[in-house]
């Protein structure tokens, strides 16, 4: 008996402050005007995507003690986007990056369930850690928190929310004009949490939601970031280039599922990918090319490198051989403000490694850099793509993308036109959005009805 | 600058659930049961703009609605539950061209840094529509719900450590309105160059680091979000005493107030313009608006004697802060003009019961000022600043600015 195709889940990353977007080609558009935003999310949603979704930052990056200028910078607020976007999108799901270090529950809490009723039912929020005092110098709390000590308050941090979120049940609204009684409960949206992170109490002002509460993404590959995901997580985004790596990822991640007593459909794994289109695969190989070298300037190449090296490299021709000085490991970093910087646990190790990936590939510091982005990408012909795509998502390297297009806000256009009716060809795309939430974009259960139960039977 | 004729007044209108009576939600034009949704906000928020109104207001708070002056109640006979103003604004910017979206914000548990970008991303949707109504809580169980700092508990406004309490909580709130708007100056208007060439995407000497220190927090700065279309978005504030005239008179573009008769209404405007020599902003442009409640009829008698029911209704008589007119929209067209001379530049109506009182303002009272001479027949900006008659600011950290600046005095040019 053939295993039934699995469907795939789509969404569309805006692409903002990274070395990926080609801000210098004639085609990139503004990535802040509100059209941007609206052309972007209106052709996920022709696409019959499940969601947009937004990164945020909240520091700008900093190389050397000066602010990085070489990729786009700046980027608008999350949360203010995403109710515009509601505006101008009916089905698409509205995801963001929210930091549970820099914010307060009460707050985060108000804002995604005003956003799920705002939106009838689309909100989603991606939920990232914090520790760095760079980027608390912005913030009231300031707060540098220890590193082992992130995963504990954003697990604290969401799981309070979900109490808020849970604190009104669904039915309290009466709004009975006759009787004068516009609520069922005197005590709607009341709750309590002591812990370790916040001890807070009180009423919740905001109503229960359509989703009853927001997707729940969670981006990180560590160890504690998998439990982290796999205890409490809708989704999770990974990054992982190869089929071969992809699978063990799933794999592992998923079989920590029934751990927490959750099925193997309750977290779905969407990595990042950026793709090249062409009409034959050729021709997408050759643009690949010249998109790397558009991403990868010389200079671009030489701060990549210093984020490994931890030094003032800027005397290095980019077009020449790699430092042989070894990179400095001391704690203070030259780079700030970059979450890549944690990639390259062990610098010396990277230095050693490629340098002699270099040094057989006859490879420059600009060709290293080119070839060693870790971004996944799809390069092909329309067809080649939807191929590629499916064998992963079938083969349960994932279950589906989460595609980063390098141009603003054009650069979806062509995988919509192109390569989703294939997709919808092999029927392993959805035609037609199948409900209105965003749960039910990806199968997910609302977790109101049992709350409803719950209440029902006390 | 705004074309609008001096006699001209300009109108905004309070929006809060079903409107500032309690038992607004008990009419039935009213639509409780639509509160949650995006279409009830629509639906007002685009009316208020086919009356030409400059701006709207959207009331919010970190805690339930009470008829307590600090504490919760436990009443289920009112309107409990409200959604993010910022985000209620926002969600109705793309569906609206020309009127002004204005969200309350609490700067007494918030952070500036959200505010300012929040804000700001709200300039941009908009296409510089922008402002803010910026608010303090005393609440005790406002700070529970933050369980950051403990708010003492008063027992009325007028002992003295109340007015320490608020004299601290609107220090704060001015600390929090100047770090928000340094952020909005933080880009210069032309910091994004994209210049090929170099490769550099902006030019970092026209990004600033705002270092805010102020007793509550400091905030380092630039923004993440670039410099709003109106440069700076429009602060607002609503004020009763000393204590709140000063933050208007310190950080406000416009400022809500709720006299009862014109002479309170010139003696309120001349204490704040005295706030505002005393603040060094005397020849900046300042706006004070008269806060009224608003019932609404074409027959006379008629709004009173709906208030005597909406009041049965309530179980007590309703007042609030601000004087509470009855009458028909001549009779309110006649009063705002018998304030205007007291130097009151225009007016915040808070509509006693929103399905029925906003129509009366945007098809009745608009109608009547506009016959007078007294209201604008179109749309003659695009901004809220420029419906206001405020110009786009230059910025502060602009070297053309600081160049023509004595240390500590005013701009020459």
């Amino acid at each position: 008996m053939t295993k039934p195709l699995k469907h795939i889940h789509l969404a569309a990353h805006f692409p903002g402050v990274n070395n990926t977007t080609v801000w210098s080609d004639p085609k990139a558009g503004s990535h802040i005007e509100f059209s941007s935003f609206v052309h972007f999310a209106r052709t996920a949603e022709r696409a019959k995507f499940d969601f947009l979704f937004l990164a945020e930052g909240l520091r700008l990056r900093e190389q050397g003690g000066k602010i990085y200028d070489l990729d786009v910078v700046g980027r608008p607020d999350t949360f203010t986007v995403l109710a515009a976007l509601a505006a101008v999108t009916d089905r698409l799901g509205l995801t963001g990056t929210i930091n549970s270090t820099f914010n307060e529950p009460y707050e985060v809490a108000r804002q995604f369930a005003s956003l799920d009723h705002l939106s009838g039912g689309r909100s989603a929020w991606n939920v990232v850690t914090s520790w760095d005092a760079f980027t608390g110098e912005n913030f009231r709390r300031g707060g540098f928190l220890p590193q082992e000590e992130r995963y504990s308050r954003a697990k604290e941090f969401l799981a309070t929310a979900n109490e808020l979120f849970d604190s009104w049940h669904g039915d309290e609204i009466l709004a009975d004009q006759a009787t004068g009684t516009f609520l069922r409960d005197a005590k709607a949206g009341a709750f309590v949490h002591q812990g370790k992170h916040f001890d807070i109490h009180g009423r919740f002002n905001v109503p229960r939601s359509p989703q009853g509460r927001p997707v729940v993404f969670q981006a990180g590959d560590s160890e504690e970031g998998r439990e982290f995901a796999a205890s409490s997580a809708d989704a999770i985004f990974s990054r992982h280039a190869t089929l071969e790596a992809g699978q063990a990822f799933y794999a592992d991640v998923k079989g920590r599922l029934a751990k927490y007593g959750r099925g193997h459909d309750q977290l779905l794994i969407l990595p990042a990918a950026t793709f090249v289109l062409g009409d034959t695969d050729a021709e997408a190989e050759d643009l690949a090319r010249e998109v790397r070298r558009q991403q990868v300037s010389g200079a671009t190449a030489i701060k990549h490198l210093e984020f490994v090296w931890n030094r003032d490299l800027s005397a290095y021709d980019p077009d020449g051989p790699l430092p042989d000085i070894d990179p400095n490991v001391s704690e203070e970093h030259i780079s700030r403000g970059r979450a890549q910087v944690r990639m390259y646990r062990d610098p010396l190790a990277t230095a050693r490694e490629w340098r002699e990936l270099a040094a057989a590939n006859n490879w420059s510091i600009r060709d290293l850099v080119i070839h060693t982005g870790n971004r996944h990408t799809f390069v092909g012909s329309p067809s080649t793509v939807a191929k590629t795509i499916n064998e992963f998502v079938q083969a349960d390297a994932s279950d589906g993308f989460i595609l980063v297009p390098h141009i603003t806000p054009g650069g979806l256009d062509p995988f919509a036109d192109q390569v989703v009716p294939l997709l919808q060809e092999q029927g392993v795309f959805r035609t037609d959005y199948e409900g209105t939430t965003l749960r039910d974009h990806l199968g997910l259960a609302h977790p109101d009805t049992g709350v409803l139960r719950e209440r029902a039977a006390s | 600058m705004s074309s609008t004729s001096p006699s001209h007044l300009h109108l905004a209108l309070a929006l809060d659930g079903t409107g500032w009576h309690p038992a607004s939600w008990r009419e039935p034009v009213a639509r409780p049961r639509d509160l949650f949704t995006a279409r009830y906000w629509a639906d007002l928020i685009t009316e208020a703009e086919e009356g030409l109104l400059d701006f709207v207001t959207i009331e919010d708070g970190l805690g339930p609605q009470s008829s307590h002056f600090l504490d919760p109640d436990e009443r289920t006979d009112q309107v409990r539950g409200r959604l993010d103003a910022v985000l209620i604004a926002s969600r109705v910017a793309p569906l609206t061209r020309h009127i002004g979206l204005v969200p309350t914000v609490v700067a007494t548990h918030t952070e500036p840094f959200h505010i300012s970008k929040a804000i700001a991303t709200l300039d941009y949707v908009s296409t510089g529509r922008a402002g803010l109504r910026v608010l303090i809580t005393a609440r005790p169980n406002e700070a529970a719900h933050f369980g950051r700092r403990t708010i003492p508990r008063i027992e009325a406004y007028d002992s003295p450590d109340a007015q320490e309490l608020v004299t601290d909580l609107f220090d704060e709130a001015a600390d929090h309105v100047e770090a928000v708007r340094r952020l909005w100056d933080s880009w210069e208007d032309d910091a994004e160059i994209r210049d090929v060439a170099t490769g550099r995407f902006i030019d970092r000497d026209k990004l600033h680091y705002i270092d805010f220190e102020g007793k509550y927090f400091d905030v380092k700065g630039p923004s993440i979000t670039p410099r709003p279309p109106q440069g700076q978005p429009v602060v607002t504030a609503l004020a009763h005493q000393t204590v709140p005239y000063r933050l208007v008179a310190r950080q406000a573009d416009v400022g809500y107030v709720t006299p009862h008769d014109a002479d309170q209404a010139r003696a309120i405007v001349a204490e704040i313009r005295a706030e505002q020599t005393a603040a060094g902003r005397a020849e900046e442009p300042l706006h004070v608006f008269g806060d009224l409640v608003v019932f609404l009829d074409d027959e006379p008698g008629e709004a009173a004697a709906r208030r005597e029911r909406l009041d049965a209704l309530a179980g007590y008589p309703y007042a609030g802060d601000a004087r509470l007119f009855t009458g028909t929209p001549a009779q309110l067209a006649d009063l705002l003009q018998e304030f205007q001379p007291a130097g009151l530049t225009g007016f915040r109506l808070r509509p006693a019961v929103l399905g029925h009182d906003v129509p009366q303002i945007t098809r009745g009272l608009v109608p009547e000022l506009q016959r007078r001479g007294a209201f604008r027949s179109a749309y003659e900006a695009d901004t809220l600043r420029g419906l206001l008659g405020l110009a786009r600011p230059a910025n502060r950290y602009s070297p053309r600015l600081s160049a023509s600046l004595e240390p500590g005095g005013t701009p020459i040019a």
